[in-house]
């Protein structure tokens, strides 16, 4: 089994406490996307283009759709006879077991599932973005580099940089400092949250991380600075692409309505970089005599006798006559009824929405409106 | 009850659908916006819990073996049991009948551990609930089991369907081989539930008089001796067997209550699954009273049409009255009208296809 030329560590057990009702019940990577996708899509999909063929995908927080879906990771076709995914949750061994209190943890306890593969690198990402990346070109670089670890970036504009981990690098794109959410940045270049390390090294980093009783176990805030303090060879790859992290109501929503956008870089049609899924099987999408459909993505097995515009229907929605859909991200298993008024709007997964409701941001402050799983909202509201 | 065996049997088919059949069998027909034909018979049998499936192939079977795959699709990679393709072992000599090919592949069912043999044409648009066919068949004490539907829709061209008489207690009494059917008579769906014992007694017998016809020689020659018995299918289901009734078939399905009836209200329809976006509708597009499969991307006036996986209908585009199939593509302006584009087929920008009572069928891969 042993010696791969790189495996992949996904790590999908993040509560994504910022998307409220929509992760009450479901990871963060679990979350509906795009009408047919779940988040954690993107990057398994970029590890099947990328030829990685050994995928752990380290589940913690309400792991058992995320664990059901990813199955045997077929949809992906990471079926594999050595290798393929491998769903990793916190375990017991002979000296106890915890769950797993950082990434950098996640990683450490699964020493035992990387080694038996002896791979030269370790690439580390996170199943909580929206990107479509050729993470070859990224080993390609980090071998010519010759580097120690290598990080994903890409340049955000000056004013949104506070809010990411922001990488300061020389001349030649090492870096040379980590600042995490800088309030005066010094680069607009923000990590994407994919790492390339060589194992060997990660490797002693992340023993001696662990014997750090102060040390909060996060690549970020940890291993990151450490390697860096200690000079190792560490280099910003940028990434120019489409990449979103989906981790606030708005920003899903606006990940979303860049679907719609002709000019965003975000597709779903590249026959080359097709975005695989777990498939569920349902019947073409029925559009009724009455119905308006445009500027739309709408999925198989819905029923339309309403008017959509400018939005994202998940499969199994079904919209009543005289109801108009505007601006929105409508999930899997929606009902809406009959002369309901949806405005920017997230409809979770198997809400029920009763003729005559109207939804809609309050005019004061224009935020879009989030309705939780399986609630049900009548006309009253 | 014991285990069923699943056998599709394509020996028989007409390529009543031209072009659509030139390269592909009837049950590899593209059917409905995301279907063929075969993934009817597949879907009910799995309803039925009949997971051991053999299909035996005539010709022009590349099609309907790439659809099938593993049988995956459909519950059918099992270790015991699942999917079987048998095509003829003598590729070079003409086949004699169905039951030559049974015959040459009788170890498959000498080697099945299976008491009950279920025989489909596979072509048939029904949901057929086959627990029910069977439970009937043990209740009757039937040797043969024969399922008919009554004849509905326009006259036949040719005389393909084989039609039943059938006396007041439902046994079978004669059996009329390619027949034009009137509304209301019992046609033969060339499906049976028969023994396997009995089945493997017919085909030897058969063989060994050089008779070669499951349905001539195996149940019509068997009136009198054996108990056969008939199962009325009363569901939906279109017949059919020209290009006409395969368009109007198709149209049947953008009718609210039959949508419901095959896709919502009974047992799932497993097909190929392809990882398609979703259908995206442009500004421009406006669609109505259609079916959509993934993938599309729609731009034009789509009415009354049935659109399947990956086509794309450019800006100022009309299609009416028409079946596009996979990955299609409708030049900007141009019109279409009571048309069926197989896979792959072109219409360059501002072209105009009508067809009159018989739609105009479009070539795979042609281009106007």
């Amino acid at each position: 089994m042993g010696n791969k030329k790189w495996i992949a560590m996904l790590l999908a057990g993040g509560q994504g406490s910022r998307l409220g009702e929509l992760t009450h019940q479901l990871a963060k990577p679990a979350v509906s996307f795009g009408g047919k996708y779940r988040i954690i899509d993107f990057a398994l999909s970029n590890c099947t283009h990328s030829g990685i063929d050994t995928v752990g995908v380290l589940t913690q927080y309400q792991p058992h759709l995320l664990n059901a879906y990813v199955g045997n990771g077929r949809a992906w076709d990471l079926d594999r006879n050595c290798g393929g995914v491998s769903v990793l949750p916190p375990y017991q061994g002979k000296t106890g077991g915890h769950w797993y209190e950082g990434t950098a943890d996640a990683v450490y306890q699964n020493l035992q599932f990387i080694d038996q593969y002896d791979p030269e690198n370790v690439l580390v990402i996170s199943g909580d973005h929206i990107y479509k990346m050729d993470y070859n070109k990224l080993l390609k670089y980090h071998m010519k580099q010759g580097a120690h670890a290598t990080i994903a970036v890409i340049q955000v504009p000056w004013h949104e940089a506070n809010r990411f981990g922001i990488m300061n690098t020389d001349n030649e794109d090492k870096i040379i400092e980590f600042e995490e959410k800088p309030m005066n940045p010094k680069s607009n270049l923000a990590s994407m949250g994919v790492y390339l390390f060589n194992w060997k090294v990660l490797k002693s980093y992340l023993i001696q991380d662990q014997q750090n009783p102060a040390s909060s176990n996060d690549f970020g805030k940890d291993i990151i600075p450490k390697m860096l303090g200690a000079g190792s060879s560490m280099y910003a790859y940028r990434f120019d692409g489409y990449w979103k992290d989906v981790g606030t109501i708005q920003s899903l929503w606006e990940a979303h309505m860049d679907l719609l956008d002709a000019n965003s870089t975000l597709t779903l049609t590249d026959p080359n970089w097709q975005i695989y899924a777990g498939n569920p099987n349902h019947p073409p999408q029925y559009i009724s005599a009455e119905a308006e459909v445009k500027q739309s993505l709408v999925n198989e097995g819905s029923i339309i006798y309403g008017k959509i515009r400018h939005s994202v229907l998940s499969y199994n929605v079904q919209v009543g006559a005289g109801s108009t859909i505007i601006d929105s991200v409508i999930m899997p298993n929606v009902t809406i009824g009959e002369n309901v008024i949806i405005e920017k709007a997230i409809i979770s997964n198997n809400a029920v929405i009763e003729d005559g409701a109207v939804i809609r941001p309050s005019k004061e402050s224009g935020d879009v409106i989030l309705y939780g799983d399986s609630q049900r909202i009548s006309s009253h509201i | 009850m014991g285990s069923v065996l699943g056998v599709i049997n394509l020996i028989n088919e007409k390529p009543f659908l031209k072009e659509l059949t030139q390269h592909r069998c009837m049950a590899s027909v593209p059917f409905a916006g995301r279907y063929r034909l075969i993934d009817f018979t597949l879907s009910n049998f799995i309803n039925a819990s009949i997971t051991k499936v053999a299909v035996f192939t005539k010709d022009k079977y590349r099609s309907v073996m790439d659809h099938l795959g593993s049988g995956k699709e459909w519950d059918l990679d099992r270790r015991n049991g699942g999917l079987f393709i048998l095509p003829p072992i003598h590729p070079d000599e003409r086949l004699k009948g169905d039951l030559e090919h049974f015959h040459d592949h009788l170890e498959f069912f000498q080697r099945s551990h299976a008491d009950t043999v279920v025989i489909s044409p596979g072509l048939h648009v029904s949901k057929i609930d086959y627990n029910e066919v069977i439970a009937q068949h043990k209740a009757e004490q039937a040797d043969i089991t024969v399922v008919y539907k009554d004849y509905q829709g326009d006259p036949v061209e040719k005389p393909v369907y084989h039609t039943c008489s059938i006396d007041d207690k439902g046994t079978v009494t004669d059996i009329q081989l390619y027949t034009y059917p009137m509304p209301g008579e019992a046609v033969c769906l060339e499906t049976f539930v028969i023994s396997k014992d009995l089945l493997i007694e017919l085909i030897t017998k058969c063989v060994e008089n050089g008779e070669y016809d499951l349905i001539k020689d195996a149940v019509k020659a068997n009136l009198h001796s054996l108990r056969v018995k008939s199962y009325k299918f009363t569901g939906e289901m279109p017949f059919i067997h020209s290009v006409d009734s395969f368009h109007s078939g198709n149209m049947e399905f953008l009718k609210p209550e039959i949508v419901r009836s095959y896709f919502y209200e009974t047992w799932d329809l497993y097909t190929k699954v392809k990882h398609e976006a979703p259908a995206y509708y442009g500004a421009s597009s406006r669609t109505s009273y259609s079916l959509i499969a993934n993938g599309c991307e729609i731009e034009g006036v789509v009415e009354n049409s049935i659109i399947f996986r990956g086509v794309k209908i450019h800006p100022g585009a009309v299609v009416k009255n028409s079946i596009i199939m996979q990955k299609g593509e409708i030049g900007p302006g141009a019109y279409i009208e009571n048309v069926i584009m197989d896979k792959q087929a072109r219409i360059k920008e501002n072209a105009t296809v009508v067809g009159g009572l018989q739609p105009v069928v479009i070539k795979k891969e042609e281009i106007i």
